[in-house]
């Protein structure tokens, strides 16, 4: 246990130990350990935030799908009321449609009797004349009695 | 090994490899004498008192150097692959480690000053791994060094007082330096002259105080660390000179203590420097 230069060399080692710590030691670590330090703050309020976000997201949604879900039961009802008003409006234009189809008819078959009556007309002037003939035996001036049997098939 | 008896066994144990400088006319111990003062490695105990303060403890200073080497080598190792996102085992010891220290630092100390962080770094894990050397068996290092024709050989810096003095002399240098730069020479004596009595009257009798508390702080730092580690290491070898089947039953709760005695040492050491150093930022 003596005392010796010894001790002077130790007060130099702890010198050269301490400088060298201080310069390149001590600033790389404590500055990855502050970075890292941020890194982990950032991430907790990124953390944070995302979640904030979620919660808002998902009031959002709820209120879209909310919105959503009455637009779609207004366009139903919507869509229930023009289809009652196209089935309506159909079957409307249905009965116009048969009484066109109706009056078309009747209006035919009207020609045709209109028709039917003329020409019967005419047939009944030559049927009488002919009947006519065959009870007279005799013929019969067509041209001097025509005018007396149309106004005969006149009064048919 | 020269131990025949526990006592030269002991006293073996407890002297250090020194090289030193015999004064001219020295008889040594083999009966040889030196004609002219010459720098040689000790081959006793006598001899190694003998040289004065002109030698140097080489196996001290050996394992000191080696241990802070080991300490920076082993940060800087780490500095240089520090990443900033998950980190390794290493890195994480590293870190706690970091984390301790600048916890003391932030506790203790409340001024400004970028050294008293990495300062109060470097002595924790520099003392504690020398005071680790110490769970080393005590026969080993020394049989090995034997072997190699070394005579003396201890491994524990910390158990030589001029390993514990020279770090508290650095510190205490430091506290001078800090002492005179944050407070003036001028705040600085009158801080030594009128604590604890404010009264011109009590001047002398305060600086007396004052100087005589300054002075112990660097001794009872490397005392007190001297002392708890040459104990230890004493009680270490006395163990060892039991019979070797009884020895287990103290070593191993001895070594076990020591793990916290070792620990606990670097700490209040560390401590201790800081707040003396807050004490020398303080201005009033």
């Amino acid at each position: 246990m003596n005392i010796n230069l010894t001790l002077i060399g130790q007060s130099i080692a702890f010198a050269i130990f301490v400088w060298f710590c201080v310069k390149y030691v001590w600033p790389p670590i404590t500055a990855a350990m502050a970075e890292r330090q941020k890194k982990i703050a950032d991430g907790l309020s990124a953390a944070d935030r995302a979640s904030l976000d979620l919660e808002l997201a998902q009031q959002k949604a709820s209120k879209e799908l909310q919105k959503a879900k009455e637009e779609s039961a207004a366009l139903i009802d919507q869509a229930n009321k023009r289809a009652a008003q196209i089935v309506e409006a159909s079957k409307d234009d249905a009965r116009k449609e048969g009484e066109k189809l109706l009056e078309q008819a009747r209006a035919e078959i009207q020609q045709e009797r209109v028709q039917a009556r003329d020409a019967l007309r005419a047939e009944v002037a030559t049927l009488a004349v002919a009947g006519a003939e065959k009870i007279l035996e005799t013929s019969v001036d067509a041209k001097a009695h025509s005018e007396m049997l149309e106004k005969l098939a006149a009064e048919l | 090994m020269a131990a025949d008896t526990p006592v030269e066994y002991i006293k073996h144990h407890l002297t250090n490899l020194t090289y030193g400088k015999l004064p001219g006319g020295y008889e040594r111990a083999d009966g040889s004498v030196v004609e002219e003062a010459t720098w040689t490695f000790a081959r006793t105990g006598q001899e190694a008192a003998d040289m004065g303060f002109m030698a140097f403890h080489v196996d001290t200073l050996g394992w000191s150097i080696a241990m802070g080497v080991l300490f920076l080598g082993l940060f800087r190792f780490v500095a240089n692959k520090a990443t900033t996102g998950t980190p390794g085992g290493l890195q994480n010891a590293v870190e706690m480690t970091f984390e301790f220290v600048q916890g003391i630092v932030r506790d203790v100390f409340h001024g400004k000053n970028p050294l008293v962080a990495p300062l109060a770094l470097t002595i924790f894990v520099w003392i504690l791994l020398m005071n680790t050397l110490k769970l080393i068996p005590v026969d080993y290092i020394p049989s090995i060094a034997h072997a190699l024709g070394l005579e003396y050989f201890k491994i524990v810096p910390t158990t030589d007082p001029n390993g514990t003095f020279g770090i508290s002399i650095g510190v205490f240098l430091l506290i001078l330096f800090y002492s005179f730069k944050i407070k003036g020479v001028g705040g600085f004596a009158k801080e030594l002259s009128f604590n604890p009595f404010n009264h011109w009257s009590l001047v002398p009798f305060n600086l007396v105080l004052e100087i005589l508390a300054l002075i112990i702080k660097p001794i009872s730092l490397a005392l007190r660390l001297f002392g708890n580690m040459y104990a230890g290491e004493v009680v270490f070898i006395l163990i060892a000179l039991l019979p070797l089947w009884i020895q287990w039953t103290l070593n191993v709760p001895w070594a076990i203590f020591h793990i916290l005695v070792v620990t606990l040492q670097a700490f209040i050491f560390t401590t201790l420097t800081v707040v003396y150093l807050s004490a020398a930022h303080e201005d009033h």
